[in-house]
Formats: C-alpha cells, structure tokens, sequence
C-alpha cells in the first residue's frame, strides 16, 4: 500500500448536457510528480476544479492522508495545502505582484494590510526557489512567464504541499519549459506532491513519475511513465491510432498573394508599439508560420492585415492591391477569409443560429437578399450544404443556436464559412486551440487542402509541433519583430525556441 | 434528418411559451405587490382614524375602492362615464407603444434607451412647435416629432460610438438637458409664444391648429358620446409591425442583431458597428418622440412647463412595456395596453385613501422583476419539461466562458 | 459670495457622499445606477423621522443623529433590493438599477402622501412648524458662512474611504471583486459576500446622501421630483473622480459649484445681468458632466468585472 497524500475515488461531476467527470479515479503518492493526461475536453481541468474546491462533485469522495475530507471552497483546499496554478492565471491586473500573492491571505497589524512584512517573505521565497519577480511591478506590465511565477509563489506563499499545475507549459518557450520542469523537480525534492495537467507526453516523459490518463470524461488507467511507451500513452488518451503528422507533398510556391511590408501597430494595453516594423510575404500554396510566445504581436499583427485594427505605419498587399487602409468588408471581398484566434469574441455570432453564422460574411450577397430583405429559404439551403458538407454536427441543424455547439462543430462551421468563400489568402489564426485530436487531425487536412489548391495560408499557432508539421516556412515573432525565419526541414524545436524566448534573432 | 426543423420549432415555440409565461408571472407578482400596499395603506388609514375594521372588511374595500380600479383600468364602471376610461386608456396606450418600441428597438442592439423620456419630450416640443406656431398638418407635425426624438436618440448614440461614453449616462444627461430646454423653450418667462398665460400651459390645438389634430374616428355609442379616440391607436401598432418587419426580415435587422449579441463578431464580419450604434439610437428616438406626437396632437393634453420639471413618465414606462414583450415588438402593442390599463385604473382609485402612484409601484416591480426574468422562464421551461434540448440550450447562455476545455 | 460658497458646499458634500457609495459598489463588480433612487428613500425616511421625533420632543442633538441613521439604514436597505437581484439573482444591474430609481418615486410620492393625509406629496420640517426638530438643526455658523453637519461627516467618510480601499484587507478584496472576481473566488475569497458589502455601503452612504440634499437646504421637500437627478450626477462624479475617494471630491467640488449656481444666480450680480431663465443654470451640471464624460472617456478604467454578473459555475 503506497502512500497517498490525495486519493480522489470514483468522482463524477455533471454539468447541463454533459458527464465531466464519470468515476473517476486518482491517487496522487507523497512526493512525487503525477500527471494528468487527456485531450481538450477529456475532464481534467473540471476534476483538478473538484480537488480545488471550485465544483462540489455529484458522487464520489476525496482524502487527504487517508481521512475523507469535503472541500468545499478553496478556503478548504488551502487549509489542506493543495495550491493550484491554473491555465488561465487568476491574476488581478491592476494590482502589483505583491498584493496578488497575498490576496486572500494577508498580513494583517490591526485593520492595516501589512505589506512590509509580506514583501520580506515573498522575496525570501522567490531567492530560494529561484524565481524571479519584482514584488512592485503591476502585473499587467510583466510577462506571461512572471505571471506564472507570481502563481507559483501564491502556492509557495501559502506552505501548500501539493501543487496542482493545469497546462503549465502551454504559455512557455522550450526553455522556459525545461527551466519550470527543473523547478518542479526541485519541489519534488522538498517532499512536496505535484500533479501535473497536460496533453503532451514528451513534457510526461521528461518528469512524471506515474501517469493517469481520462478519454471523454473517464478513468483510463494510471501507468508508470517509465515503463509505458509514448505511443501506449497517447492510445489510452485517444482511443486509437494517431497520425499527427500529416502527409503533404513538395509543392513549389508561385506568386505572392499577400504582402506586408514595415507593419507598425500600436499597443491597446501599453504604450510601445505592439508589432515593430514587421515584412512578410505569402505566396501561392505555401503556409506559412508566424509563431512565438503568446502576446509576442501576433494577435495584432492579425488584426491589422484583417482590418481589425489600424497600424500606424507600413503597408498591406493582397493580390498587388494596397489595402492598408481597406475595410474589413472590402478585404473580404478582394479575397481574404480570416479564421479568428477567438471563436467566441470574433468568429460566431454565439446566440444566432448556425444558420445565420453560416451567412455572416456573406448575407449581403445578391443570393441572400433582394432589396434589403434576407431570402430565408435561399439561407437555409446554403447553410444545409455546408452543414452536410464539412460534417457540422449539431442538435437541431441549421435553426441550432450556436452556443449550444461544442467547441469543435462550432470551429467547424467557421472553417466551412471561410473556406467556402474560396478565398485567395486564409489567414488561420489558433485554428485547433481547445480541440480534441480528431477535430485537430480535420482541420489540419482542410488547411493542407487549400494550400494544394494553390491558395496562399498564413497560420498562427503557439503549438510547436502545429508549427513544425503543417508550415512551408516559420517565422517566428518576438516582443513584435520578426526575428528569424526557418524552413522546418531544416531546423527543430529548440532553435524555435532561442528565437522565440528572444535570446537569439537573425 | 427531415424531423429536425420540426422539432426546433417546437423547442422555439417551448421558448416563447416561457417567455410569455414569465413575462405573465411578473404582472401576476407586480399585481400581488400592488395589491399589497393598497391593504397596507388602507389599515393605516383605518388605523389613523381610530376606528376599527375586520380584515374581512378591510380587504373588501381595498378590492372595491382600490384593487378593482386598477384591475379594471379605463374599463371601471364609475369612471367610464360616456367612454371617458375606455378613451383614456387608448389614447396613453398609443404613445407607450411608442416608447416601449423604442426601448425593445436599441435592446436588439444591445443598448439600453433609458432616454426615451428625454426623447418624448424633445418630440413633444416639435410636434407643438409645427403645430401651434406653424400651424402645419398633423401629418408633418407628427413627422417633425420623429425628427426631434430621433435629434435626441442620436446624441448618446453619436457619444457611445464615437467617444465610448456610455449610452446609459448620456441618455440620463440628456433627458435632464431636454427637458430644462424644452420647458425653458415654451415658457420664456411667461412671454413664450406657445404658452397660455392664462392655463398656464401650451395652447390647446383646437384653438391653435385644428388642422394639426390627429383625425379621429368614432364607433358610435357604444362606449358612450365621449369616446373619440384619435386614430393614433392605429398608427402605433402599424409602426410595431413594420419595426418587427425591420428587425426580423431585413438585412439591416441583421445587422443590428449581430451587433447587439457580439459587436466584434459583427465588426468581424464587415459590418460597421459605430454606424449601426448611431442609427439604432437614431431609429430609437424616433420612435419615442413619434409618440409624443402621438399624444399630444391627439389635443387631449397640452405640455406645462411649469409643472413639468418631472420627467415624462411615458418614457420610463416604455422601459416596462418592452422588458414585458422581451423586446418583441408586437409584444410592445400588448405589454403597453397592459401599462395604460392600470395607470388608467389607478387614477380611478378612491385618491384620498390610495393614491394612483401605486400603479407607478406595480410598474417600477414589474421591472424589477423582468431584471431576471430569464431566472424565471428557466425554471417554467423545466416545469414544461426540462428534458428539451432548448432547456439545455438555455442553460450554457450562463456560462459563456465555457468552452473547449471541459 | 458667502451664499456661492454655502451651496457648494452643501452640494460638495452631498455628491461626495453619494459617489463614494457609488464607488465602493462599482469597485466589488455591482453598477449601482440606482443611488437615485436611494437617496430619494434615504431622504423621505430622514424627514419623516425628522417629524416623528420632533413631536416625541426629542434633544435636537440626539435627533440629529437618530434621523441620519434612519436615512443610513433605509438607504442600506433599498440597495439590498439592487444586491439580491443584481447579485443573487445574477440580473441585468442597469436594469434593475432602472427599476428601483422608478419604483423609488412611486413609493415616495405613496408614502409622502399617506404622511400628510391628503393629495401633496409635500413634506414640511421647517422652523415653522417644527419647533423641537427642524431643517435648521443640521446646520452651524462659523461666522457668516453656514456649514451642515453632513459636510463633516461627508469628510469623515473621505477619509475612512481612502483607507479602507488602500490600506485595509477588506477594501483590498474588494477591488478584486470587481476587477477579476475569479481570481479573488480562487484564493478563498466569498465574492458574492463582498459585492453585498459594497452595495449595502453605497446604500448607507447614498441615504444619507439624500438626506444631507434634502433637509439642511430648504424646510420642504416636494417628493414628486425625487431628487432631480442628483444621483445621476454623482454617477458622473464618481466616472469624472475615476472611481478613487481623492478624485471624487474633487470631482465634487468642481460639479457642486456648477449646481450652486442654479440656486443663487439671481443673488449674484453679473450672472443676474444676464437674464439667463434658471432652466439654464439647472442644465448646466448636466452639460459639464456629458462635456466632462467626453473628454475623459477614452481614459476611463471602470473596474473591469463592473456589470458583470459573478457566476461560480462559470470560469
């Protein structure tokens, strides 16, 4: 009989519509790194939220040392030592890095916050565990890196002993990665217990002892890392065979379709300029990469070659036309379809049907209206087309609100809107984010499609192996420069990483 | 796959069952609370004057010299000498669609017109400026409300798309500003050409400009010599039907709406966003000062300055009647009947014991309560049958942060 | 010029009060757009308590006091109504906000009517008819100027403000309620618990508020006009002060002058001289504050989880 510093038994979370979590079993030994292994949407995130106090589970029980506990908030959760860094950091921007780390366990002399003593802690645990921060930095001016320091230190800050780390890496440079997987390491040494929240198994095979795997909200077993093959893992998550790697063949790219040249675009959240001067080109069946870091300019960089937003200097070519200053209608219709980062903010009108969304580029078309007045039944065959043919899958067809769509059927629709307005440049931004591996593996295939169809791609991914299977070129975006630009045949993950983390450019 | 459609419909039609169900609970809930002060009133005047009642009693004539006025709006017996109720409560009715449509027109936007008052008023002094100084027909004068509502309506709709102001603050800035100008305006320290020194209000248009009185019509006797409402009643609900028309069938609907669920979305697709703030609140006070104009070149009412230093109330109702239709302009022509049958009735109301203000209170609860209406077609959805796809599909609305990872 | 500086004063203190209130609230993630309403409740419980205490024949000191509560506690009490739906039921806060401004007029011109026993919702607490308890008692002179009551307490309130946001732990969980409630939920801190608080604060300081407009002024209240838009000028203060104490009082006092000047006009010679009608000068805070708003705008960082209902479920 191990040790077992948390034991969740048979836990199952429902939500309307869905079994997060059925029977789901885990048990976490003292001092050692565990993982957490499944797809987008497996239930892992809902089943680390039920160890952290945020959901209350429908069955099951969970122990700490072997004593049932009820963990109701995260009041309970910190009282047990269980500290949690979550995808999407819970970080109050406005505030300094100081008062986030002691939010919701302050100091207090009296009434009075007791900052002083606060900061002499927090930079005492910050020297002896190597992570940096500046306590007075606001963190709306630190990088994600910091930020997740800062979320580390509010775990070390509170004794805690069991660290939950939820998709720790997906915001990190390959360095960044191996520098956080050392630090874990080094927790692991101080007898604390880590679970560790991931879909990538090269991240498992480098620091987990054990492995439990879920596939659609089940239990799928628990392995030890180091005698389980890669390929072993990846079955237990998916269920079956997958072919990541998608074929394509050689192609030669033919004329430039877009062109961007010296792009500046200013910053909405501080004041330097969000992408520096930025050039690049997309020919005629090629895709091309722009990766990097998260919130590297990329996102604006988008928005000012979609019309989004308005760059302060350079210019934007597509098909030779200047459309710098072109609204985003008229961009569309000289040719560009834009696959948005966030399906929810830009690409769907989330409480239209899926019909209307299916018609949002294009419900202005002489096909759609006569006189100002939409042709419902002309709407309702077109988006039943689409429908059939990209396999959209919904509750009620076209008159399906699209809110009620998962998250792939509704990337789906917005994939089959803008593909079928047969643009000249697709500009993909995150394309597969959040998605399960089926999902991912469709897209993948639509994308390759178009470029043999000769189309002109420019994708942004933050996924390296995205990056590095799907692109003719990659160029990669730091702090909103280019700063190198690799054929993927002939360069490999850690070199992407150096440029990305800036430490190296051309 | 040929059963879909048919089934969606039936879940939509599970839908606007609930809306109207909720919508029904919070009248049925508003009248409760009414009720409910009428009582507490009444044994507080019982209380004062020493006597003592039974509550058998006490209830008896809360319903008789209270309750029952309010229920029976311009329909109660004692008021409804020759058609005067029955008239009363059409000609507050047709304005009220008015505002109710223009409040329901900038919710499909997503914005909230809490100025329709300032926007009546504005109306209002167009309307009887065309009339009593220009003595133009009524048609132009009810075109020139428009215009003056719309003049307003565009002005928070200029500050939110140009200036990222708050339509909700400049709308309640701007009500205050209206009404100050327009009072100024007609009063001019008692030398305004439009005011009547001797009423102490506008001219009366039978006086002024008979031309620019609203025609009326006349059903004979049947609600007695008195009743002869103008046909305003008729163009409020025509309007209704061409703004669901509007919303519902036309490009510029779909516009509006895309920009009132996810104004990025919206701008993603091309659709000029700043533009269709400014024409949803341009549309919007049109509307509100149109009626206006219904009301007041119906010549029943003339404006006063000098006691309306209040803000119309007809504005702020507007607010009731379209949360009541849940923004569905056709609902509007029903919630606003509603609205003017109880202020009609509460006007009716024994005034020394119960003061009519309590159907302001019935209103202003009904409103509060359709602040979370969407709690209680929730809950009916799930008395009709929670198991239905479109309670599962109302359930995530809550939650929009959910997403892939689940 | 005595009198300019009486009514800003008396206006500073009125829109400093209220503002704050409105702060506290926006800063825990609740709207309030009804301290309109709340100062009309805060002010009609003041005078009626003001008449109910004078004919106990209560020491004008000990009913001074007793009256400002009563404002305080039926304005707390009234917001509870925002709070529960805006909070517990997750309602649209504007809205609501909208209703209870509403619901607060009518229940005013109900209430004010029943008082006086007939069809004038007017209530009268002058020296006239209030020998023990009246208007005048909320005011003292320092030689010729006249200073209310309200106005020391108003800063008082300035400065509790100031340090409960920025030094205590309570004002420090409140920001993150309305900054990033998630956040504050995950280290264990009960959001909908502190969204209460800050809204039962905007109720206790916008009842007084309305009662510090009402009663030292004038010596009736004519309750048909609510409190002509006070509140709504408040919302621009607190917009303009950018939801911090500081800002707020100067942002009050620029806008209390502007209101002063509607009263005494007339009183001043060169403004008589122009032959404005008063309507002008009642605008005119309106006028600033849209002006104010437009310039401001683009700068303006509301609390970013303000309006926004807080969801547990949701993440």
């Amino acid at each position: 009989m191990a040790d077992y510093v948390i034991e969740m038994l048979n836990i199952t979370k429902e939500f309307p519509g869905i079994k997060a979590n059925d029977d789901v079993t885990l048990q976490l030994a003292r001092g050692e790194i565990h993982a957490l292994l499944g797809e987008n949407g497996a239930g892992k995130s809902t089943l680390m939220s039920v160890l952290f106090g945020l959901y209350q589970p429908e069955a099951g029980v969970i122990k700490k040392d072997g004593q049932v506990v009820e963990i109701r908030n995260p009041n309970d959760a910190t009282a047990l030592r269980i500290g949690m860094v979550h995808q999407h950091f819970k970080l109050v921007e406005c505030f300094t890095v100081l008062d986030n780390i002691i939010l919701g366990a302050e100091p207090c002399k009296g009434a009075v916050v007791d900052r002083k003593s606060a900061k002499k802690r927090v930079l005492e645990l910050s020297e002896r565990y190597g992570l940096k921060v500046d306590p007075d930095a606001k963190v709306e001016d630190i990088s994600v890196g910091m930020q997740q320091r800062v979320e580390i230190l509010k775990m070390l800050y509170r004794d805690n002993e069991i660290l939950i780390f939820d998709e720790p890496t997906a915001v990190l440079t390959p360095q960044e990665i191996d520098e956080l997987m050392e630090i874990m390491r080094g927790f692991k040494k101080e007898g604390k217990s880590i679970l560790f929240i991931t879909h990538k198994l090269a991240e498992i095979k480098a620091v987990a002892d054990r492995c439990t795997v879920l596939r659609k909200g089940r239990y799928m077993g628990t392995v030890d890392v180091k005698d389980t093959s890669v390929e072993e893992m990846s079955r237990l998550m998916v269920g079956r065979d997958v072919q990541l790697v998608s074929a394509k063949e050689e192609k030669t790219p033919g004329e430039v379709v877009l062109k961007v040249d010296g792009l500046t675009v200013p910053s909405k959240v501080h004041k330097n300029d969000a992408v520096k001067n930025a050039s690049l080109e997309v020919r005629r069946g090629e895709i091309v990469c722009l990766a990097g870091i998260e919130g590297n300019g990329q996102t604006e960089f988008v928005y000012a070659v979609t019309g989004l937003e308005k760059p302060s200097a350079g210019s934007v070519t597509l098909m030779g036309k200047d459309i710098t200053r072109a609204k985003i209608r008229d961009r569309s219709k000289s040719g560009m379809s834009h696959i948005p980062e966030d399906r929810h903010k830009h690409g769907l009108v989330l409480d239209y049907t899926l019909e209307n969304n299916m018609v949002l580029q294009r419900y202005w078309q002489p096909q759609f209206q006569t006189a100002g007045f939409i042709k419902s039944g002309a709407v309702r065959t077109y988006a039943d087309g689409l429908i059939a043919q990209y396999d959209v899958r919904s509750g009620q067809g076209a008159v399906t609100i699209a809110r009620s769509m998962s998250g792939g059927n509704q990337q789906k629709a917005i994939i089959a809107r803008e593909i079928d307005k047969d643009p000249e440049l697709l500009v993909a931004v995150q394309p597969t984010r959040g998605l399960d591996v089926g999902a991912i593996e469709y897209i993948h295939k639509q994308l390759i499609a178009q470029r043999d169809a000769g189309k002109a791609v420019l994708l942004v991914s933050l996924e390296l192996d995205e990056v590095m299977n799907l692109s003719d070129r990659i160029l990669v975006m730091y702090e909103g420069e280019i700063v190198g630009e690799f054929d993927p045949k002939t360069t490999d993950v850690q070199t992407l990483g150096l440029y990305m983390a800036g430490a190296k450019r051309m | 796959m040929a059963n879909k459609p048919m089934g969606a419909r039936l879940g939509n039609m599970k839908s606007a069952t609930g809306t109207l169900l909720a919508s029904l609970l919070c009248i049925l809930i508003g009248l409760v609370v009414g009720f409910v002060v009428l009582l507490v009133l009444g044994a507080v005047t019982v209380a004062q004057s020493g006597e003592s009642m039974s509550f058998g009693d006490l209830l008896s004539t809360t319903w008789h010299s209270g309750f029952k006025a309010i229920l029976h709006g311009g329909f109660y017996a004692n008021a409804n000498v020759m058609g005067m109720g029955v008239r009363m409560e059409i000609l507050q009715a047709a304005p009220l669609i008015m505002t109710g449509l223009s409040v329901a027109f900038a919710f499909k936007t997503g914005l909230f017109n809490i100025g329709a008052a300032g926007q009546y008023t504005v109306g209002a002094y167009f309307a009887l400026y065309c009339a009593i100084m220009l003595k133009l027909p009524w048609w132009v004068c009810l075109l020139a409300s428009a215009l003056g509502g719309a003049i307003w309506g565009a002005i928070p709709g200029i500050f939110k798309a140009l200036l990222n102001v708050n339509e909700v603050i400049t709308a309640i800035m701007f009500n205050w500003i209206g009404l100050y100008a327009v009072n100024t305006l007609i009063y001019q320290a008692g030398t305004g050409p439009m005011f009547n020194v001797n009423t102490t209000k506008t001219h009366t248009l039978a006086a002024a400009s008979p031309d620019s009185m609203l025609p009326t019509f006349n059903v004979g006797n049947y609600f007695g010599n008195m009743f002869k409402p103008s046909i305003g009643i008729f163009i409020a609900i025509g309007v209704a039907i061409l703004v669901w028309i509007l919303i519902n069938k036309t490009t510029f609907g779909y516009e509006l709406k895309a920009c009132g669920h996810n104004k990025e979305a919206a701008r993603y697709a091309g659709i000029n966003e700043k533009k269709n703030i400014i024409l949803s609140m341009t549309i919007a006070g049109a509307l509100a000062g149109f009626g206006a104009g219904l009301f007041y070149l119906s010549g029943s009412k003339e404006w006063e300055p000098l006691v309306s230093t209040i803000l119309p109330a007809t504005g702020f109702n507007g607010i009731s009647v379209a949360l009541l239709a849940s923004s569905n302009p056709i609902g509007a022509i029903f919630s606003a009947i509603f609205i003017a049958h109880i202020t009609v009735g509460g006007g009716f109301m024994t005034a020394k014991l119960f003061p009519s203000e309590v159907a302001d209170i019935i209103s202003g609860v009904v409103i509060y309560l359709c602040a979370f209406s969407l709690l209680f077609k929730g809950s009916i959805l799930k008395l009709l049958g929670g198991k239905t796809k479109e309670a599962k599909a109302v359930k995530p609305a809550k939650n929009p942060g959910k997403g892939g990872d689940a | 010029m005595w009198l300019l500086l009486k009514y800003t004063l008396l206006y500073t203190c009125v829109l400093m009060l209220v503002a704050l209130g409105g702060m506290f609230s926006e800063r825990s993630g609740v709207i309030n757009i009804a301290l309109e309403g709340i100062m009309v409740i805060g002010a009609l419980l003041g005078v009626i308590m003001i008449n109910i205490l004078n004919a106990a024949g209560v020491h004008p000191v000990l009913g001074v006091i007793i009256t400002i509560l009563c404002a305080a506690i039926a304005g707390a009490l009234y917001s509870s109504l925002l709070a529960f739906s805006a909070i517990n039921l997750k309602a649209d806060q504007t809205i609501g906000g909208t209703a209870l401004n509403l619901l607060a007029t009518a229940v005013a011109m109900v209430i004010a009517k029943r008082v006086n026993g007939n069809d004038s919702p007017k209530i009268t607490y002058s020296s006239n008819t209030n020998p023990v308890l009246n208007a005048n008692h909320f005011s003292f002179q320092i030689g010729p100027l006249t200073i209310n009551w309200f106005l020391v307490l108003g800063i008082v309130i300035l400065v509790a403000a100031w340090f409960i946001l920025y030094r205590s732990r309570f004002g420090m969980r409140l920001m993150a309620c309305g900054e990033h409630p998630q956040a504050a939920d995950s280290v264990g801190i009960n959001v909908y618990k502190m969204r209460w608080a800050g809204v039962l604060i905007s109720g206790v300081l916008g009842g007084i508020g309305g009662m510090a407009y009402v009663v030292p002024a004038v010596g009736d209240w004519n309750f048909e006009q609510g409190v002509a838009g006070m509140g709504f000028l408040a919302l621009a203060v607190m917009i303009f002060g950018q939801w911090k104490p500081v800002n707020i009082a100067l942002a009050s006092v620029f806008f209390a002058i502007f209101r002063a000047m509607a009263n005494i006009f007339d009183s001043i010679p060169f403004l008589a001289a122009l032959g404005w009608p008063k309507e002008i000068y009642n605008m005119m805070p309106f006028i600033a504050s849209m002006l104010v708003l437009a310039f401001t705008s683009r700068k303006s960082r509301a609390p970013k989880a303000e309006g926004i209902p807080y969801d547990k479920g949701s993440r």
